[in-house]
């Protein structure tokens, strides 16, 4: 179905949070294309990287509710990449925190294995509870 | 022997004998003795991105301070060098600590929040024990292997944190080159695998999402064997999880997959320096004693 | 010196139709006016520039005998040289009149208070009588300029505009680096859009420069040195050895096929091998062999020699020597074009690692050898170009675009897809750029022709380790879908970087370069061809990225901007030099060091200004501890004059800041706010300078003697300023000025120096609004601590002997 985005005061309001959380020239993405294919779990996401961007440009907070923004792994392949010197690692974070800051956890801790708890390292545990727990 | 304050970080704690064990013994055969920096605590394994939030990098930076005690206390010797061996804890503990030495504010911000600790001067230098050993001269390695490892072809997997951001890597992200030094010092050839900074998958082996891991593992380690490799190693703890510990879920996931070995670094490096007891090889998942006794490496 | 005569000063208050008058009370200024020093007459006219106000000056002048004019009405940069004109027309010497700027300076920027525009017009009316107190009549030198120009670089550029000037007459010494001519254009298969064989279009233009009589050619030769100005250029070129005499080789290639050695073919990007002598295209021009001294196995002592045994025509000589020749020129052309960005940057498409990935030079080198019917390389049915390599790109530093990649890409696909229409050709684009003539057409041609254009820039490049075919993943941004694909080679569009023989040149003759790397023009819009270094031009790529019709109109352009030059076997040179008293001097050389232009020289002893090369922004003059060197037209006793002039009526409480004006960017930056209406501090005070070099610390330190509450510089950013390096000068003597002001216990944030653009409005406001909020908040400078200031600025000065 096409959507149809509206564009008001509103969609500049989120740009903005966004801008605040990065310091990240967010206007500088020109829609190459080659974090898109630079990230290793690209085929995971329901929309890919650079269209995390592009939403976050036109203000569109539907981007929030996207698969895409957990999937990413923080490998900071695109950051390296970027042709303009964007860091879309950090915008990423930015819209994982902002939805993590309402107090909602992406990950489920209760339901985690408890053999699997076991055998995991501190790492991976701190890592995952660091970037989907709010 | 030269003393460095040395970070574990919390997995080369959990797992001594296939992490902690091996790096700091590897060291201390080179001449290197590792010091454990005191009341250490957990460096929060990755980096706040956002730029509000002062608060995750207190942890690290907390850490940096004890080196300074370190050296007013004489359990080191004016060595402001911390030396790490896992790949996140050097990503997160380098970038917290360019935060600070960027920001005069910040540091201002973070000292004052760490009342009962004293000031960070920013004057620590977090590197990776890689870095050391390049910097002490891949040749004085090679002076020391006891056991070559001639006959291994050896894949290197760098994963994320130890190239990416181009600020902290300690190499050229698209073209490295240390790891493989590191190898050919020990005696080994190297096997140009084309996905070994390709990410193994990270935190996604935690929760719903495993099957991220499998599938990254297998491209991965088909790409190594493609490329001519017996066995894998790489310098993080999670990238060895990931590569070693999931070849089960990934042999689920994909019946065709064959398994290789996957090593910690200093794994190989105990095994070619001679202390083979102390390389923990009994831990891995994925059995590499058979290959390493097939090439004669093992007593 | 001889008493001088007492001025006569005529003064010409403008109401300029109201734009003046509206705000300023023009009679006010008259009367004002009348009251000054020296004034021996005022005119309060409607419209100065009119008929009417240039008969006023000239009659004056010519009845009055008035020998100095002040015009107090719009800037200088607006109307100086209608005045100048007038002048020189009743007989005063131009340098005689000045304008003091109240309209873009006061009634403009000021117009929300009557009053204090009013009273800043007569301040600024007041310094212009004052400072022309102290003007001297200048002339501007003329120096003889001959007929010889050195143009650098045998491309395309360096080929047109060697013939316009030999056919126009003048004399051309050429040189080029390589043993043939031609530079890149002779190593391309074919040009966009007109599908034209390049070879064959270059050629005749080549074989015209061998042939004309007005050009000297010196091929596979090196500049070793240049120095001198404009009109006497000494240039010493190195003709390196070819071993062959290009007159007698009759190109039979029988020493090639002796020859033992073999080494990669450059002209070829490698792809091809040659022999150490050689011929070094099918092309080349100069039509005859050449022997590679560093391929051959030795020729001191010799150790083959079989070529020689072969020649038949015994054109190989293997004493052959390097030729140093010593050339003038009048002018000088830099063409010395570009070099491909190695691709080798960009390790992650794999180029030099894998074999079938190509960059777009070495396809047209198969291209052009597949029309001659052999394959140096076979090439597949899937290919795939990637654009943007190494331009548009933060990661490799090289954030311009590289113009012609998406047309030179395009037009190969096409050459690809008519040799075999069963071809399947992919663009991976960032942007199509088709900008020129005939250029979306011809973009229009390669989608009729079934050339798959993509918009999606590939992160990387992987080789399938089975069948050595590169596979590319891209995402197309156009429907969100990552496409994939493996294709039998992949050619890399690369980018255009300055060539290493351009960054030498550069040094050589110290022109400046942009940020992006290529030559800088001294204007981008007006004097595109011009550099900052007078009787030098540009050319072709070495100025930037474009294409050949781009390059080739450049390169007659600025033929005629050298011929321009020295058409009429003379040129005037600007009066405002830096001159030295020879009585003063006593030879200790700081000028020479503090020149950022290298003008100032020792001879016999004392140090002299070459005046072409000097550029009038008075850095030296602060180096100097013997007061020995002034700059004409900007005298230190005009400027100091000025300086009075605005101070000493102040009153306490009053706040006066002092802004020194670069002529080229600050002054017009002024005048820019001014004329956009937008108001700032009526503290400020503007002082014209042609550079703020020209604000020594002593001066500065006695206008804060004076009473002036703060001091602000303004001068042209570095990269589109005229002056090279007066920038750190200004920067060393700011310094100077603070310490001095710290040990007199004045505050540092009196003084600011910034530098600009004529389009910065806003932070010109915001700046001359900060210092005057500053200096208002930290009241006037207390007598004890300006009186401890000239005592310290004494014994610096007195330190410095």
């Amino acid at each position: 179905m096409t959507r149809v985005i509206k564009l008001s005061a509103a969609n500049e309001e989120f740009t903005r949070r966004i801008n605040e959380l990065t310091n990240d020239m967010i206007t500088l993405c020109e829609q190459c294309g080659i974090c898109s294919t630079s990230c290793p779990v690209a085929e995971e996401m329901d929309i890919p990287p650079s269209e995390i961007m592009r939403l976050v440009q036109l203000g569109d907070e539907y981007v929030l509710e996207t698969k895409a923004i957990w999937v990413c792994a923080s490998c900071y392949t695109c950051t390296v990449r970027c042709p303009r010197g964007v860091d879309l690692s950090k915008v990423t974070e930015a819209l994982r925190q902002i939805k993590l800051r309402t107090n909602m956890n992406y990950l489920d801790i209760d339901h985690i294995d408890p053999e699997e708890l076991r055998n995991l390292p501190a790492i991976a545990l701190v890592s995952a509870m660091r970037k989907y727990t709010g | 022997m030269k003393k460095y304050p040395y970070y574990p970080g919390c997995t080369l704690k959990q797992f001594p004998e296939k992490f902690g064990t091996p790096s700091v013994e590897s060291a201390r055969a080179v001449g290197l003795e590792m010091v454990e920096i005191p009341r250490w605590n957990c460096c929060g394994a990755v980096s706040s991105l956002t730029a509000d939030d002062l608060m995750h990098h207190v942890a690290p930076i907390r850490n940096l301070v004890r080196i300074q005690e370190m050296n007013q206390e004489g359990l080191v010797n004016d060595e402001y060098r911390l030396v790490v061996f896992c790949s996140m804890c050097y990503n997160v503990l380098k970038r917290s600590n360019l935060l600070v030495k960027e920001n005069s504010e910040t540091l201002k911000t973070i000292n004052e929040f760490m009342d009962r600790e004293q000031d960070y001067e920013a004057n620590v230098e977090v590197v990776h024990f890689l870095e050391i050993i390049r910097d002490m001269g891949f040749h004085r390695l090679e002076d020391m292997v006891k056991k070559p490892l001639k006959g291994l072809k050896i894949a290197v997997y760098y994963g994320c944190n130890l190239l990416r951001p181009k600020e902290v890597g300690i190499d050229d992200p698209e073209a490295p080159t240390i790891m493989e030094k590191f190898v050919e010092a020990l005696g080994g050839e190297v096997a140009d695998n084309p996905l070994k900074s390709l990410c193994c998958g990270s935190y996604h082996t935690v929760g719903g999402n495993k099957e991220i891991v499998a599938d990254r593992a297998y491209a991965i380690i088909n790409a190594a064997r493609k490329a001519g490799a017996d066995l894998m190693i790489t310098a993080c703890p999670l990238c060895a999880f990931n590569l070693d510990d999931r070849q089960k879920l990934t042999k689920e996931i994909h019946p065709d997959f064959k398994q290789m070995p996957v090593l910690y670094f200093t794994q190989l490096m105990a095994v070619a320096l001679g202390i083979e007891d102390k390389a923990g090889l009994s831990e891995n998942y994925v059995d590499a004693r058979p290959l390493l006794k097939e090439k004669g490496l093992l007593d | 010196m001889a008493e001088k005569k007492k001025p006569k000063i005529g003064v010409y208050v403008c109401h300029c139709g109201g734009n003046i008058s509206d705000t300023v009370y023009v009679d006010q200024v008259a009367d004002y006016a009348e009251k000054l020093p020296d004034v021996s007459l005022v005119r309060s006219i409607s419209h100065m520039c009119s008929e009417e106000g240039q008969k006023a000056i000239i009659e004056d002048i010519e009845n009055e005998h008035l020998d100095r004019v002040v015009v107090a009405a719009c800037s200088p940069q607006f109307q100086g040289e209608t005045f100048k004109k007038a002048a020189a027309k009743a007989g005063l010497n131009p340098y005689m009149i000045d304008m003091a700027n109240i309209r873009e300076q006061s009634a403009w920027p000021h117009f929300e208070d009557r009053q204090k525009a009013t009273e800043k017009a007569k301040l600024l009316t007041k310094m212009a009588v004052e400072r022309m107190e102290e003007a001297e009549p200048a002339q501007a030198e003329k120096i003889p300029i001959g007929k010889s120009v050195l143009v650098i670089g045998a491309g395309i550029a360096g080929i047109q505009a060697s013939l316009d000037l030999a056919d126009a007459g003048f004399e051309v010494h050429l040189v080029e680096e390589k043993p043939a001519i031609g530079g890149h254009m002779a190593q391309l298969s074919r040009t966009f859009p007109t599908n034209d064989c390049a070879s064959c279009i270059l050629s005749p233009k080549m074989a015209d420069v061998m042939e004309h009589p007005g050009i000297h050619l010196y091929r596979y030769s090196e500049i070793e040195e240049i120095s001198g100005t404009v009109g006497d250029f000494q240039v010493k070129i190195k003709e390196k050895p070819t071993y062959v005499d290009a007159e007698a080789c009759t190109a039979c290639n029988q020493c090639t096929e002796v020859c033992p050695v073999i080494v990669p073919d450059e002209h070829d990007m490698g792809l091809t091998l040659r022999k150490a002598i050689y011929l070094p295209s099918a092309i080349a021009i100069p039509h005859a062999h050449v022997l590679d001294e560093n391929a051959c196995l030795g020729l001191e002592p010799l150790a083959c020699g079989k070529c020689a045994e072969v020649c038949h025509v015994n054109a190989i000589n293997y004493d052959q020597k390097p030729k140093e020749i010593d050339v003038k020129a009048d002018t000088i052309i830099v063409a010395t074009g570009y070099d491909i960005f190695d691709a080798r940057l960009k390790p992650q498409y794999g180029y030099a690692k894998f074999e079938n990935v190509l960059n777009a030079l070495e396809l047209e080198r198969i291209l052009v050898h597949m029309g001659e019917g052999k394959m140096i390389k076979k090439l597949g049915k899937r290919i795939a170009f990637v654009q943007c390599v190494g331009s548009r790109d933060a990661q490799v530093g090289n954030l311009y675009c590289s113009r012609i990649c998406c047309m030179y890409a395009t037009k190969l696909a096409l050459m690809l897809k008519h040799m075999d229409a069963s071809r399947d050709i992919y663009m991976f684009y960032t942007d199509l750029r088709a900008y020129g003539k005939g250029f979306e057409e011809y973009y229009r041609r390669a989608q009729e022709m079934g050339i798959k254009f993509v918009r999606g820039r590939p992160g990387e490049l992987r080789e399938n380790p089975d069948n050595k075919k590169i596979i590319v993943k891209v995402e197309d941004t156009l429907t969100r879908n990552i496409l994939e694909g493996e294709f039998d080679q992949v050619v890399l569009s690369v980018g255009l970087r300055p060539s290493e023989g351009t960054i030498e040149i550069a040094e050589k003759l110290k022109l400046p370069r942009g940020p992006d790397g290529f030559l800088q023009e001294a204007h981008a819009k007006f004097k595109p061809l011009d550099t900052a270094v007078e009787g030098v031009f540009i050319a072709g790529t070495a100025q930037g990225p474009k294409d050949i019709p781009d390059s080739v109109a450049q390169a007659s352009g600025a033929a005629a901007r050298a011929i321009r030059l020295m058409n009429r076997g003379e040129f005037e040179l600007s009066p405002v030099k830096a001159a030295i008293d020879p009585g003063l001097c006593d030879g200790c050389g700081m000028c020479v060091e503090a020149c950022p232009a290298n003008a100032i020289a020792m001879m016999g002893g004392m140090a002299a200004v070459n005046t072409p090369s000097c550029k009038g922004c008075g850095a030296c003059i602060s180096s100097c501890h013997a007061d020995a060197i002034d700059l004409k037209v900007f005298t230190n006793a005009k400027i100091m004059e000025e300086i009075e002039a605005a101070l000493e009526d102040k009153k306490p409480g009053e706040n006066r800041i002092i802004l020194f004006a670069d002529d080229m960017c600050t002054y017009r930056l002024a005048d820019g706010v001014g004329t956009a209406k937008m108001t700032y501090s009526p503290d400020v005070l503007i002082i014209r300078v042609p550079s703020s070099a020209r604000a020594t610390p002593e001066m500065m330190a006695r206008a804060f003697e004076l009473g002036a509450d703060g001091i602000m510089l303004g001068e042209c950013e570095p990269a589109v300023s005229p002056f090279p390096g007066t920038g750190q000068v200004i920067g060393k003597q700011v310094e100077q000025l603070k310490s001095m002001l710290d040990k007199a216990g004045i505050e540092k944030e009196r003084v600011l120096f910034s530098q600009y653009v004529t389009v910065m409005f806003s932070r010109f406001v915001n700046e001359t609004n900060r210092m005057s909020d500053i200096t208002r908040k930290l009241g006037n400078i207390p007598e004890e601590k300006r009186k401890k200031l000239a005592r310290i600025a004494k014994e610096e000065k007195e330190a410095m002997q």
